[in-house]
């Protein structure tokens, strides 16, 4: 299959690519980029011009509900909600039903995956045996079975022992730790920041210092260990800050953020509004600030979605007993997009932040268009106005505070190895 | 503040009760004169005005709650209305009737108002954004967010004994973190324009944060009640002691339990106030809740005023005292 991708204008952060030119694709690679290679007849043409052309995107957090779920979301449906959104990488934390602790249970998200075909998953191991944190899991044996990293998921590791051990091991393997900083102390029983919003609702807060304890502990053993730690959804900007004195000191830590936090503050939460209930919650403009400045500044890696479908019944509940998370692949890319458009990054940079930063992280060979790179494409019409609505959402789940958002910024192409896995509705006339 | 004006319909009347914040002075005061003119129904031999006859009030009580489920069925059998009491126990909605279900069940019984008491905070604001557009819904206590019925019996209670609410000094003691009648109260104070609003308690219990709603923090009770002319006691909840809240009922009682010495620092006049029901010997003395300037008991019978007040505004009837009174 020989596919050209012409007229586009194509923007590739990892090899410095920002101009209009051709993609030539051909056996699920990238054969050519500008001029055609000898002798190549494209068996299909699309026609990019107008419209962006890059890497597609790598999502470092995004659940898929399968195993264990279904009533939420299916490796099915969630996949397809991926492609929709331009992703062709996705990691999924080990907290299915049963959890990603057995070659078994990560063989089986990939199969179901590769049945999809429309998205790479790439499932995230348990750190400890049944996300207990007390026993450590068979990591390299996981890693053979295709784990990229290692998660406690949002379930705390107390026994600071256990920890150490864990990232002792995992460096001697070198192996990648993915984690989500929250001391569950700090955070037991709160669902909000813990702030003025917070205290005029009456919901239990979640402490700033909940996230920059549990930073900072992991940060020491790092230092002891040598592990390679990248930190899932920073909320704070003090944690922005304590992970940016800790890349100058040297340590092998990297982080992301969630797209929501680059919107949303706690003054969302005014009516109790279930969608905009998420962990780590949502927190002062201050905060969403410091994290839009360490993407600027690179202490900040990559975008997630932090993609947690749910079905209706779990946000029809007073606040505190909603069950916490957005359903946000679908707005990953409009809501980064909304960066450029507020002048916090540039495009490439924007771009970057959804290719060659994450893929970075996970060692992931994809994530640029080099010539003899997997096909692994998504094309967008950056000018194209849109409204979330539910019932056009491919994911499974509905839950999301930005139904209704006038977003900007249009998936119109997904390909995965070199095939199309997502074409919107109104192009598949045209070509 | 979004959506907050839920509580109120197109023509800025009370539609729902929910919340004292984002209510503007003249609704506040408009019920607390409504009040005056109830409190008068029950000095009289035969206690029933007719207003709300026809209609169906629901109690749904989600925590139990003897006293103020109680003084709300008062309320409603003083307006001529019918009531229906509907304790739930928290297990008996987790075993599988939704609370959305549950609505819907009683909404198709024809009811006209549900008085809402639910342990999480913003329970009440969820069940009238889902209630059919007739029903009302007042809040009778969610989580640690609102009581608005308490505080305007509070208000009640004050203005009766200070007339004017202007030039007022008025201490909260106890445990502001957790407490929906602090919440309220501070909103109502605030909106009827007293001139200072102290809370005083240790940090665990009023995080520095407190300021933002318009209150002077205090650790130190002496200096606290320094020339205040109200003062609200809180119940303290024995939880808060398994919490590493508090050290020890004991120390807590050494340092913020309200005992005569300590109230000789407030105003010679000062009244003291509880929502009850106390802890004597905890958060306060049982001289000074006896005692003269103790108005406590008097709070639960302007409770009754207060609440058929709310109703009947809430239901759209006014009530003079020298118009239509009693049957």
């Amino acid at each position: 299959m020989k596919i050209l991708i012409q007229g586009g204008h194509l923007v590739d952060p990892a090899n410095g690519v920002d101009a209009q030119l051709d993609l030539f694709l051909e056996g699920g690679l990238v054969a050519s980029v500008g001029e055609a290679p000898a002798g190549f007849e494209p068996d299909q043409v699309i026609d990019a011009s107008g419209q962006i052309v890059c890497p597609g995107f790598v999502d470092l957090q995004a659940r898929l509900r399968e195993p264990g779920q279904e009533h939420k979301g299916s490796i099915d449906s969630e996949t397809r909600a991926a492609a929709r959104g331009g992703i062709t990488t996705l990691c999924c934390p080990p907290d299915t039903s049963p959890v990603i602790d057995t070659p078994a249970v990560a063989k089986l998200v990939q199969e179901r995956a590769d049945q999809a075909a429309r998205v790479r998953v790439a499932p995230i191991g348990a750190l400890t045996t049944a996300l207990e944190g007390e026993q450590l899991s068979e990591m390299v044996t996981l890693a053979e079975a295709g784990c990229i990293a290692f998660s406690n998921a949002d379930l705390p590791v107390h026994n600071t022992l256990v920890l150490r051990r864990a990232m002792e091991y995992a460096a001697s393997h070198s192996l990648l730790l993915m984690l989500q900083p929250q001391d569950a102390w700090l955070a037991a029983k709160g669902c909000v920041h813990e702030g003025v919003v917070g205290l005029r609702l009456g919901l239990s807060g979640i402490p700033e210092s909940a996230e920059t304890v549990e930073l900072s502990r992991i940060l020491m053993l790092v230092e002891q260990t040598g592990a390679r730690v990248h930190f899932g959804q920073l909320s704070t900007g003090r944690a922005v800050q304590i992970l940016r004195q800790a890349k100058r000191d040297g340590l092998p830590v990297s982080a992301d953020v969630a797209a929501h936090q680059l919107h949303l503050t706690e003054m969302d939460l005014l009516d109790y509004s279930s969608d905009c209930h998420v962990i780590p919650p949502l927190r002062t403009q201050r905060d969403r600030d410091s994290l839009r400045e360490g993407l600027r500044d690179g202490t900040l890696i990559a975008i997630s979605s932090d993609h947690q479908p749910h079905d209706a019944d779990a946000k029809l509940a007073p606040f505190a007993e909603s069950e916490p998370g957005i359903s946000a692949l679908e707005t990953l890319l409009p809501l980064t997009l909304r960066l450029v458009d507020e002048g916090v990054l540039s495009l490439e940079q924007a771009i970057a932040c959804l290719t060659s930063g994450p893929a970075s992280v996970i060692d992931n060979h994809n994530g640029h268009l080099g010539v003899g790179a997997r096909a692994d494409v998504c094309i967008f019409d950056p000018q194209q106005h849109w409204r979330l609505d539910a019932q056009t959402m491919q994911s499974a789940g509905h839950n999301t505070p930005f139904l209704g958002w006038d977003l900007k910024g249009r998936v119109t192409h997904t390909l995965l190895n070199g095939r199309l896995s997502y074409q919107e509705p109104s192009k598949k006339a045209e070509d | 503040m979004n959506n907050k004006n839920i509580q109120l319909n197109k023509e800025g009347r009370l539609r729902h009760f929910l919340d004292i914040e984002g209510i503007k002075r003249q609704l506040l005061v408009e019920i607390l004169d409504a009040a005056e003119s109830f409190s008068s129904v029950e000095a009289q031999r035969v206690k029933k005005v007719p207003l709300l006859r026809g209609k169906t009030i629901v109690n749904l009580f989600f925590e139990p709650s003897t006293r103020t489920r109680n003084t709300f069925e008062l309320a409603a059998k003083r307006l001529s209305a019918d009531t229906l009491n509907v304790n739930i126990s928290a297990s008996a909605t987790s075993k599988g009737e939704s609370l959305l279900d549950m609505l819907h069940n009683l909404e198709a019984m024809h009811c006209d108002m549900f008085v809402v008491r639910h342990a999480q905070s913003g329970a009440a604001h969820f069940i009238a954004q889902h209630v059919a557009p007739h029903i009302s819904v007042i809040n009778a206590g969610d989580g640690s967010h609102a009581h608005p019925t308490q505080a305007m019996l509070d208000m009640f209670t004050i203005r009766r004994h200070k007339q004017a609410f202007a030039d007022l000094k008025v201490a909260i003691v106890g445990d502001i973190l957790h407490s929906r009648v602090a919440r309220s109260q501070i909103h109502a104070l605030t909106t009827l324009g007293v001139t200072e609003v102290r809370v005083i308690g240790p940090k665990t219990l009023i995080p520095d944060i407190s300021t933002a709603l318009g209150v002077h923090v205090y650790h130190d009770m002496w200096e606290g009640l320094r020339e205040v002319d109200v003062v609200i006691m809180l119940r303290l909840q024995k939880e808060r002691m398994t919490g590493a809240l508090l050290p020890s009922e004991h120390e807590y009682y050494k340092l913020y339990g309200l005992t005569p010495e300590k109230l000789a620092v407030a105003k010679e006049d000062a009244i003291v106030m509880h929502p009850g029901p106390i802890n004597r010997g905890v958060e306060i003395s049982s001289e000074v809740a006896d005692g003269p300037q103790s108005v406590i008991l008097e709070q639960v019978s302007n409770g009754i005023a207060v609440r058929m007040a709310v109703m009947s505004i809430l239901m759209g009837q006014s009530f003079s005292s020298d118009g239509e009174a009693g049957p």
